[in-house]
């Protein structure tokens, strides 16, 4: 950002701020943005290492400014929010910066001195931020420091800004790059952080600077990896999750062109050749015998139908509030559902795929992983190498939604490169992508709601059954039958309901789970919001008045509500066929409300016509990625909400490519708007997933004014629609 | 021996004529910037021009690829400056990027049969997949495109 923009765009950065706060309590559609134009190539190598005044920036000669990103950019645009955070308060002539990947062999050699290098939980912005403004801070006064003593004056007398330390007394300035060297040198303390009033790049449109390498194919994912004298390794998996390998006849392809070696894993083979090409034909011609073990008859459907039966049974006790039980039977009118979803994969664009390179004493990882500290520890676990001697050199992500955090394909990767003698890039086909389990967990979900003669809701129990994905991953976490996980939205519902019990079962199957964009939250809105419309009905009241009713205490999702029905026109006469639906979910620390028309027509098609979106997130560091990350969301959830499915026959994932499981493309996509209601303060909710939640239940809502029948299992597709 | 036109150059390349054009692109030439999505035509991520018409490279066999003008994102231009690529910069179209060559590949076979399309056209050609769901972001920018290219 340059000081032209605050100069000729005709509003001060300052003025922006405050503008979009204070009107932020009815809402503000940021559709904006305002250009800066890099003086640097914010991704090459520079030249000039610069200075280092702390773990997160350094300051070159020529005024460079290097801010290191511990997050993973893996569409979110954290490439320009993170460094965003550290310019402002460095005082940066924003053009001057360019970014890196922050070291996780560093971080782990220097005690976590990147903190936390997981990319989850919509935690990039939400949980680094107090952080990444200290770097800033700490390094901006060194500066203003180190030119004060150069000048032999009062610290208090000198400033930052835009890249210059200024004397104010004298007028005298010098530029950061020719006191950076001095500035490493000295110490200082007790630096104090802005608070948002006095932000000046911090919520300003910004250009997301990776944008430029990825119009051109030049953005390198780790796929694009190329070494010299590198080989390629594809694997084949047992079919069935949990089944092992019980042999296979390297010699059948042995002779073929390029091919090298094979490496026998457990449940797993790769083949290597000199082109992914030659590892994957001659890999798929490769007689292999599988030992599918006791799962190999297992039935997606005969899972749902174990799941629900489950729910006849009593869980653990989560919550207990007054005495619902007694409630229900004293109810004048009680309603019952079952909800049930699926196993989902994340079916992220860059099938999964990682580049090893072991040589005497150390290993070179190059993968997109959404956590590079875990990878190198995975990698040091499997090689039985010091961490320290592993490096990771983390890409862009083509995709994550969760699954990059999972660790087991760079750990097959680590595996196959120890038993190769030179670099090998080992990537899974779409269909071993799909097929090898971290699947969003399947649940079934009952509810039950009672009413006195007032239509007053006095009882409510619910009761999960679902497929833990902390108990295999992180067994502590897990208390007393209880992956916290899995009961998201569920056991903190908002609605204030006095008489109440929530239980939960774990039950799994072979297949195994992982963290899909938004988790538990993901499936549980879909089922708790849906049956919030149930309840609605059954009071006889409006989705929203009831919601309203039931939220009192939360005037910030009140706040959010009001700024929904006037932004989506809540209430308004559609045509035949055409209905809004509503649902509102709050996870990762911001509240997403949503309104989705849809239209079924004579003949029983669907089509989403527009999805509105309002968001509190409390504050915004960039509203354009801002907008783009709630967005991306709901087109995320409509696929999953439209199409997500996996089914199992004979223990084997049947969608395994994208003509069976099938994603939103552009043709089916609605409008979407997005407005933001900002509580700002000291409220920094994250983005990536809240978007994504209410728009299974907004859009299933919808369908049942339409068709008069509850969706009550996901997908949508599985419906026959018909206007009622 | 098979011999391709690459980005304007010629070049002569020993595989199974069987191989995907993709593979021997981002294999033997090093050209990555066309991507691997699915395999099976279905996503769109490979999508590069023969003879100006957009083709999905995972399942064209090099063999058909002999004789005919490959282009792929990275000779759309040498410096950004294709209309497409500067309206995809503008409408900050990018989230991870992984499908957007293809999109945009797919998108300047489109304007170069219709200047100004419509959205449905838009709709019926511009099939690709992208998951982080920028397909507003493209429609805007396939738009802004039209308008830069007819003045």
């Amino acid at each position: 950002m340059s000081s032209d923009v605050s100069g000729s765009s005709g509003i001060t950065r300052r003025q922006f701020i405050k503008t979009s706060i204070a009107t932020a309590a009815g809402g503000m559609l940021l559709s904006f943005h305002i250009p800066a134009f890099s003086k640097v190539a914010p991704f090459e190598p520079h030249a000039d290492g610069g200075t280092e005044l702390n773990a997160w920036l350094t300051i070159g000669a020529d005024d460079t400014i290097t801010i290191r990103v511990a997050q993973a950019e893996m569409g979110q645009g954290v490439f320009t929010s993170l460094p965003m955070i550290v310019a402002e308060e460095l005082e940066a002539d924003w053009r001057t910066v360019r970014v890196e990947y922050a070291d996780a062999n560093r971080s782990v050699r220097e005690d976590r001195v990147y903190k936390r290098m997981l990319t989850a939980g919509s935690g990039a912005v939400r949980l680094s931020r107090p952080y990444l403004q200290q770097a800033g801070a700490e390094a901006r006064e060194r500066l203003i420091k180190a030119a004060a003593e150069q000048w032999n004056v009062a610290p208090a007398e000198c400033y930052a800004d835009y890249g210059r330390i200024y004397h104010k007394p004298t007028r005298r300035s010098v530029n950061y790059g020719a006191i950076a060297a001095a500035a490493a040198a000295v110490s200082v303390a007790n630096v104090e952080i802005k608070t948002p009033e006095a932000f000046n790049l911090i919520g300003l449109p910004t250009p997301r600077l990776d944008v430029p390498a990825k119009v051109d194919g030049t953005a390198i994912f780790s796929m694009d990896i190329r070494l010299p004298g590198m080989v390629y390794a594809t694997v084949m998996h047992c079919p069935v999750l949990g089944g092992s390998l019980r042999g296979f006849r390297f010699n059948a392809i042995r002779n073929r062109p390029g091919v090298l070696q094979a490496v026998r894993m457990d449940r797993a083979v790769a083949v290597v050749a000199d082109t992914f090409w030659r590892a994957k034909t001659a890999a798929d011609d490769m007689p292999i015998e599988w030992d599918i073990g006791p799962e190999g008859k297992s039935y997606s459907d005969t899972m749902r139908r174990d799941f629900v039966a489950e729910l006849g049974n009593d869980g653990v006790v989560v919550v207990h509030e007054g005495d619902p039980v007694a409630l229900m039977d004293d109810a004048e009118t009680t309603i019952e559902s079952d909800y049930t979803a699926p196993y989902i994969a994340h079916a992220c664009m860059e099938p999964l795929n990682c580049t090893v390179h072991v040589q005497d004493g150390r290993i070179d990882i190059w993968a997109g992983v959404q956590d590079p500290e875990a990878a190198l520890l995975a990698a040091a676990e499997v090689s039985g190498l010091a961490p320290a001697n592993v490096y990771v050199h983390n890409c862009f992500l083509g995709g994550g939604f969760g699954r990059r955090a999972n660790m087991d394909f760079i750990r097959e990767a680590v595996m196959i490169a120890m038993e190769v003698d030179r670099p090998v890039q080992m990537i899974w086909t779409r269909e071993e992508d799909m097929r090898q389990g971290a699947y969003r967990p399947m649940t079934a979900i009952r509810f039950k709601a009672g009413f006195n003669l007032d239509k007053q809701l006095i009882a409510y129990t619910n009761h999960s059954v679902t497929h833990s994905i902390l108990e295999g991953i992180n067994p502590d976490a897990v208390k007393n039958g209880i992956d916290p996980l899995s009961v998201e939205g569920l056991s903190n519902l908002p609605y204030a309901i006095p008489n109440r019990k929530i239980s939960h079962t774990m039950k799994s199957t072979h297949l195994t789970t992982w963290f899909w964009r938004s988790v538990g939250s993901s499936q549980n809105a879909f089922a708790m919001e849906c049956f919030v419309d149930e309840m609605a009905t059954a009071s006889g009241m409006d989705p929203l008045a009831f919601r309203r009713k039931h939220l009192a205490h939360r005037p910030d999702l009140l706040n959010v509500l009001d700024v929904l029905e006037s932004k989506a026109n809540w209430g308004k006469s559609m045509s035949r066929g055409s209905a809004q639906g509503l649902a509102i979910h709050e996870c990762c620390g911001t509240i997403c409300a949503q309104v989705a028309e849809v239209t079924v027509s004579e003949t029983g098609e669907l089509s989403i016509d527009r999805i509105v979106s309002v968001v509190d997130c409390g504050n915004l560091v960039n509203p354009t990625t801002a907008i783009r990350q709630v967005e991306g969301g709901v087109v995320f959830g409509l696929t999953a909400a439209l199409y997500g499915k996996l089914t199992v026959e004979n223990g084997q994932i049947l969608e395994t490519n994208f003509d069976t499981n099938r994603m939103v493309t552009m043709d089916e996509m609605p409008t979407l708007e997005t407005h933001f209601a900002l509580a700002g303060g000291n409220k920094w909710g994250g983005l990536g997933e809240p978007g994504t939640p209410p728009v299974a239940p907004a859009l299933c809502n919808a369908l049942f004014r339409i068709t008069g029948r509850r969706i009550r299992s996901l997908p949508i597709k599985d419906y026959y629609l018909r206007r009622a | 021996m098979i011999r391709l036109n690459i980005n304007g150059q010629d070049r002569e390349i020993d595989v199974d004529p069987s191989t995907p054009l993709l593979w021997v692109l981002r294999d033997n030439l090093n050209l990555t910037g066309t991507k691997y999505g699915c395999g099976i035509s279905q996503c769109g991520a490979c999508t590069v021009h023969l003879n100006g018409q957009a083709v999905r490279s995972c399942v064209t066999p090099v063999s058909q690829a002999a004789n005919f003008e490959v282009v792929t994102i990275e000779g759309l231009s040498e410096d950004r400056s294709h209309p497409l690529q500067q309206a995809w910069i503008e409408e900050e179209v990018p989230q991870c990027g992984y499908c957007q060559s293809g999109q945009i590949m797919a998108a300047a076979a489109l304007l170069k049969q219709s200047s100004n399309p419509a959205d449905a056209e838009i709709d019926r050609v511009m099939t690709n997949i992208c998951r982080c769901g920028t397909y507003p972001q493209i429609r805007a920018a396939i738009h802004k495109a039209a308008l830069k290219v007819s003045g």
